[in-house]
């Protein structure tokens, strides 16, 4: 009976097999191999190439602004949904519904707003402000990963801060710390596993994407993203593209273990 | 006579509609251990979160040392509090959780090292200052959460359901414990509980509440053995309340019979209240008993019997140590000065009354 | 004050939030065919919408791709974690670690990683790729939000509907398997979500033959977008909020619902 039950694994084993795992082995396979199929190291070390490096360093640079913007505008927000004592299924909602419009309609609707006669600049005209000129520049970028991925950095702050027994910071009161005390002995350091869950949860789609920075970024601006891409569906040049991917996954797996370091009890998971 | 220490003054506090507590008058001596005695909802964690500084009463007053602290925030008030589940600060050992109050006061590291020292010492938990409170159970946590709060040297300690989440008999060890602490700290306890038995044991006054009001205060012998209302009665031990009327001064009549009694001043014929402990009700033989019945269940519970008389239309509860058979008829005798009688509440919204201190 | 601040800024951020729909809902009445200019309220996208036959087919492929993708993994994830129950704690460990892979790795990576083992195997790119993929990533939402459900189960009641008498699989349809179903229900919807949503893994899974709602507008945002498309997802934008709001009312189980919404 017992060994009966386990074999219903089987299929989900099958499955990962077939389509997480040998996949994953692909990558490695194309990565390190040349168009005929010997061993090389080039795929990979032409991260080393100007153009390949400075995509990278450009990713990492603004995907780390990005969550550190993300961060700093999570956390309060997070925190003031925590709070609230009525309603709060309510008020999540409303903060959650923008995600149910397309990802890229809605990034798409930054371009309208951003562009130089678009809906931003209009109105800044309107009050005599300057006009502010930010599409296709690295700004733009940025606020398109904020927008983005700023849920993504609020639910595991929120799942993490809600679970703070309210007493523990009455505790910190009644031992005679004020609020700014009690923020930084007691709550900050009981929601790092939220902080850093977010800080996966953010970093890894805008290290890797290739979206906003073709929508927002012109054609100009090069994200590792877009080259992996133009790889695979231009150049066709999957060997170079898989070595550029290997790169990539180095990175994520840094960021898989600091999560998992840090977040034992999966206490800052999303779900 | 000794001197208010905290003193509440008219307090209200509402939750959107629901008022958890109505115009609420207490004081509290120097040295004291108070219980705040209730069932759940009566109001008696909030009352303790007001006094904490965690709440801030709609109306009313709260004096310390007849000083208004009203509007004081909880870092600013000389108390500490011991909460429900111990809220110990998981990320932090235990001497980081005890040092937590003296380090924020900017104590030197000496004085603190001694007070951690001290204060393990006495919750008997020497050598468990490296320790992490996860690793730690239920009963040592609920020591260290007391030694955290006693370190900052406060004129009261409030402890909120301390023991609650304690298994029977680590909670009895605890109450000795408390008892034992209140004695050598010499402070004042502000203690919250749902439990009678925890309350009878350590306090030297209770407060009975209900409803946001406060039913009774008084010693525990009086608030046992006087109970003021119906509520009381039931609520503090098992009670035999059955409906009667007062004669005349000492000399009630209930259930076809009459009893004399010690109370006066409710007036002639007059429905009352009679209230009579099931440790109070003598039996003897048939012929002997103010009241004829026949014993129904019958429960050994190794101090005593505990029996159900069915007497007069009412059925008794019954706690005697000579043993009567299911079956066997008796007779009810209660000696005058056990019988207890109240006033009838007027409305159902009576059962909650004020009682004025 | 310190109230005040709050509530500031919690309309700063719901501005920040809402200014791109906002402008999606509103460009989707402009009877003006360039995004730049206001030429009018108008309902003429509305009506082209419907006779637009390439939408009309990514909306359709769209639809079919994330139904069955959902079910099949719910099927899926759902008889594994049953499965798992009775797994030593290292067997269950690797295969949560395994469900962690793509939930953790970047989308880009489970594109060109399943783009690559497609191209390998010879098998042609269309709709049967792009499900195999959703699927793929969609069972480890099933088994995140089962897990816990499996986990609290009081496998008492399995026992005891069995000494009542019941067969085995009797009790199990009957005691447990109702107790897993929000789990089931909420990972459902879950991937169903995911699946909508998708762009890159579909980007690099689809082949030329066919698109989703995604892969069609990321197409035209080169070219210049159907204000079509705009109508479209405002369309869809109003069904689920009206969806939303009415699980809301009618569930007396808040957190599960809220499970759901949030996660997305």
């Amino acid at each position: 009976m017992k060994n009966k039950i386990r074999l219903l694994t089987g299929p989900y084993l099958a499955w990962a097999l077939a389509f997480i795992i040998i996949p994953l082995c692909m990558i490695l396979y194309y990565g390190l191999t040349d168009r005929t199929g010997s061993f090389t190291l080039d795929n990979i070390m032409s991260i080393a190439t100007d153009e390949h490096s400075k995509a990278l360093i450009l990713s990492v640079i603004l995907g780390a602004i990005s969550t550190v913007i993300c961060l700093i505008l999570g956390y309060p927000l997070a925190a003031i949904l925590a709070h609230m004592k009525s309603r709060t299924g309510m008020i999540l909602f409303i903060f959650i519904l923008p995600m149910w419009m397309n990802f890229l309609l809605r990034t798409l609707a930054w371009q309208t707003l951003l562009e130089k006669t678009g809906v931003i600049n209009t109105f800044l005209k309107m009050f005599g402000f300057n006009t502010i000129n930010i599409i296709n520049t690295y700004k733009a970028i940025i606020l398109g990963m904020v927008y983005n991925f700023l849920p993504f950095m609020v639910l595991p702050l929120y799942n993490s801060l809600t679970k703070i027994d309210e007493n523990v910071v009455n505790a910190a009161r009644d031992l005679g710390a004020n609020k700014i005390q009690t923020f930084l002995k007691i709550t900050l350091p009981l929601s790092v596993p939220g902080i850093i869950s977010g800080i996966t949860m953010v970093f890894v789609p805008a290290l890797t994407t290739f979206v906003i920075s073709t929508i927002l970024g012109g054609s100009k601006i090069l994200l590792i993203g877009n080259v992996i891409e133009q790889q695979f569906t231009q150049s066709g040049n999957w060997q170079l593209g898989s070595g550029l991917s290997i790169v990539l996954m180095a990175f994520i797996v840094i960021n898989m273990v600091v999560t998992a370091i840090f977040d034992k009890n999966g206490e800052g998971s999303m779900l | 006579m000794s001197v208010k220490l905290i003193d509440l003054q008219n307090i209200t506090k509402a939750y959107g509609d629901n008022t958890v507590i109505d115009d609420m008058s207490l004081y509290i001596r120097e040295n004291e251990f108070l219980t705040l005695l209730g069932p759940s909802g009566c109001g008696k964690t909030t009352t303790l979160r007001i006094i904490g500084g965690f709440e801030t009463p709609d109306k009313g007053r709260v004096m310390f040392n007849g000083v208004d602290i009203t509007d004081l925030p909880p870092n600013k008030r000389q108390l500490n509090t011991v909460f429900q589940k111990y809220a110990l600060f998981t990320h932090m050992n235990i001497e980081d959780n005890i040092a937590f109050g003296l380090k924020i006061k900017g104590k030197s590291d000496k004085y603190i090292r001694d007070k951690i020292e001290y204060a393990l010492k006495l919750v008997n938990l020497q050598g468990f200052g490296k320790r992490m409170p996860d690793s730690l159970s239920g009963g040592q946590q609920q020591r260290i959460a007391i030694a955290r709060a006693i370190v900052n040297e406060p004129k009261v300690l409030l402890l909120d359901e301390p023991l609650g989440a304690l298994d029977l008999k680590l909670r009895q060890d605890m109450q000795y414990e408390l008892i034992r602490l209140k004695n050598e700290l010499g402070i004042t306890f502000i203690y919250v509980t749902h439990d009678q038995e925890e309350a009878l044991t350590m306090s030297d006054t209770i407060v009975v509440m209900n409803q946001g009001y406060i039913q009774q205060i008084g010693t525990p012998e009086d608030i046992y053995n006087e109970p003021e209302n119906a509520f009381v009665a039931d609520f503090i031990g098992d009670s035999n309340i059955i409906d009667g009327i007062m004669i005349q001064d000492e000399l009630v009549s209930f259930l076809g019979a009459k009893f004399p009694c010690v109370d006066t001043g409710f007036g002639t014929n007059k429905p009352v209240d009679v209230v009579i402990r099931p440790e109070d009700v003598i039996l003897t033989s048939p012929e002997n008993g103010v009241i004829e019945g026949t014993v129904t269940h019958l429960i050994f519970k190794g101090v005593h019997y505990e029996m159900e008389v069915m007497a007069g239309g009412y059925e008794w509860l019954v706690h005697s140590t000579m043993m009567f058979p299911i079956g066997a008829k008796v007779g009810i005798n209660v000696d005058p000065f056990n019988i207890q009688i109240m006033n009838k509440p007027e409305s159902e919204d009576e059962e909650a009354v004020s009682v004025e201190e | 004050m310190t109230r005040f601040l709050k509530k500031l800024y919690l309309v700063l951020i719901l501005i920040f939030l809402y200014a791109p729909i906002a402008t999606l809902i509103v460009l989707s009445f402009n009877s003006s065919r360039t995004r730049a200019k206001w030429g009018g309220f108008s309902f003429k996208w509305y009506v082209a919408l419907f006779s637009n036959r390439d939408i009309m087919q990514a909306l359709y492929n769209t639809i079919l791709i994330a139904l069955i993708s959902s079910i099949v993994a719910t099927i899926i994830g759902t008889i594994t974690c049953i499965g798992m129950r009775k797994m030593s704690s290292f067997s269950k460990s690797t295969i949560i670690g395994i469900t962690n892979i793509p939930m953790l790795n970047a989308d880009i990576v489970t594109g060109i990683s399943l783009m690559l083992l497609f191209l390998s195997v010879g098998i042609r790119f269309g709709l049967g790729t792009v499900l195999l993929s959703h699927i793929t990533f969609n069972i480890p939402y099933v088994i995140l939000s089962v897990m816990p459900r499996m986990r609290s189960l009081n496998i008492s009641t399995y026992e005891a509907a069995q000494d009542l008498g019941a067969t085995r699989l009797y009790a199990f349809f009957k005691v447990v398997f109702p107790d897993l179903m929000p789990g089931i229900l909420s990972g459902f919807l879950l991937a169903f979500t995911m699946s909508l949503d998708d762009f890159i893994i579909t980007h690099f899974t689809k082949g030329a033959g066919i698109d989703t709602l995604s892969t069609k507008i990321y197409t035209e945002v080169k070219k210049g977008i159907k204000p079509e498309m705009y109508a479209l997802s405002t369309i869809i934008f109003i069904a689920v909020l009206i969806l939303l709001l009415l699980i809301n009312r009618h569930d007396d189980n808040k957190g599960e619902v809220n499970s759901i919404i949030t996660t997305i």
